[in-house]
């Protein structure tokens, strides 16, 4: 029999975010997992790059940025300059001089969303932002989604427990959407897909966003980062991991 | 990265030396995210025999190195430069408290390629997926099991 949980589905930022909190319905968590989704919708509307009135447009177009907005504001800037200082610029929110800290936002907002069901309450919350998961209490099991079979997975990552995100990108469901920042081209020789894991899906996800700009630098890359493990799929289907916790 | 190799040579034999202990401490029938190939092994500190890609059985004791779970030492057994055993010397697991952190907060990787249907998954982690392409994403599928 299935234990009892909660579970949602919100559409925004233009993907799909699925959330499940295994525990007991409360009220309470009725309630968190409503603020959840508002805090969602909520970044949408301050971060979108397509909305005419967010906070990203009009820091591109010079125009003054809400009050009210402002420290979320700084915190991307923050959080941004830190991913380009770290990455050596692989990671850039600067590209070609417009402001799109996009490649950041979204794990932000999963890792913010999961963190507020997890401070309402919820011991056990997996929030899944467009494929990307942030992960509270366990045992959990999470399917690395084969990026060259679909339907399959590559990979199963089993957390027990504690925080976990686990980030992946590559060009096998979208086509290629990442570009080097530092050539303006398109990652050579890179893995068909690369998951990122670590206690924080911002850092996991900007991690495996700016490592598949790297090509075949990525695993070792990833493996002389702290805090963090990797996992990728070639594209002969070969797989490889690096790194440790 | 790329100005400091020696120090992400460290980095990389710290890492397999944790992850190594935790391999054998933890998850005997698992593949914890992270383990690297046997040819990054740690240096040795210690060796019985001639060093090299020598032939012949020899021992090698790697560094201790400090992790977030407590100090780690791994000895090793090569053959020629095939890994045939490896031992802790030191694991974070030495009270029941670090024994207990270890056990709750340490993930394991699975490297198989299994049928998500079957796999009795939570959720799947893939490339950012669109509102449209998640229509037929595998989670998707979850999500619908769950309605």
């Amino acid at each position: 029999m299935r234990e009892p949980e909660l579970h949602r589905v919100v559409h925004t930022m233009g993907t799909v975010f699925s959330c499940t909190v295994r525990v007991e319905p409360t009220p309470r968590l009725r309630r968190a997992l409503d603020e959840a989704e508002s805090l969602l919708h909520h970044v949408d509307e301050v971060f979108s790059p397509f909305r005419p009135d967010s906070a990203v447009t009009r820091v591109r177009h010079g125009r003054p940025v809400p009050r009210q907005w402002q420290p979320e504001l700084s915190e991307i800037v923050t959080l941004c300059a830190d991913a380009h200082r770290r990455t050596g610029g692989a990671f850039s929110a600067w590209h070609s001089g417009v402001f799109d800290p996009t490649g950041l936002v979204k794990g932000w907002a999963v890792e913010r969303a999961a963190l507020l069901l997890h401070e309402a309450g919820a011991e056990r919350v997996c929030l899944n932002g467009g494929g990307d998961v942030q992960l509270y209490g366990g045992p959990w099991r999470v399917g690395i989604a084969h990026p060259l079979r679909p339907g399959f997975c590559a990979a199963v990552v089993e957390s027990p427990g504690g925080p976990l995100g686990i980030a992946t990108s590559g060009p096998s469901e979208r086509g290629c959407h990442i570009i080097d920042p530092r050539t303006g081209l398109p990652p050579a020789n890179g893995p068909a897909s690369l998951t990122v894991t670590g206690p924080s899906l911002t850092e996991a996800d900007m991690l495996a966003t700016a490592a598949s700009c790297m090509g075949s630098e990525a695993r070792g890359w990833l493996g002389a980062q702290q805090g963090v493990a990797a996992f990728g799929v070639m594209p002969d289907e070969q797989t490889w991991s690096a790194g440790a916790f | 990265m790329r100005a400091h190799p020696v120090r992400r040579t460290a980095l990389t034999c710290a890492a397999t030396v944790t992850v190594t202990v935790l391999a054998l401490s933890l998850k005997p029938h698992h593949q914890p995210v992270g383990t690297l190939p046997p040819t990054t092994a740690p240096a040795p500190s210690s060796s019985a025999g001639a060093g090299g890609a020598s032939s012949g059985v020899r021992t090698v004791t790697g560094p201790t190195v400090q992790t977030r779970y407590g100090p780690v030492q791994v000895e090793l057994t090569l053959d020629g430069s095939r890994i045939t055993a490896a031992r802790a010397v030191q694991s974070p697991g030495g009270d029941p408290r670090s024994r207990q952190i270890n056990a709750s907060a340490v993930p394991a990787l699975i490297k198989e390629t299994v049928q998500a249907q079957s796999a009795h998954l939570d959720t799947v982690s893939g490339a950012t997926y669109t509102s449209e392409g998640y229509i037929g994403s595998l989670q998707s599928a979850l999500d619908q099991a769950r309605a």
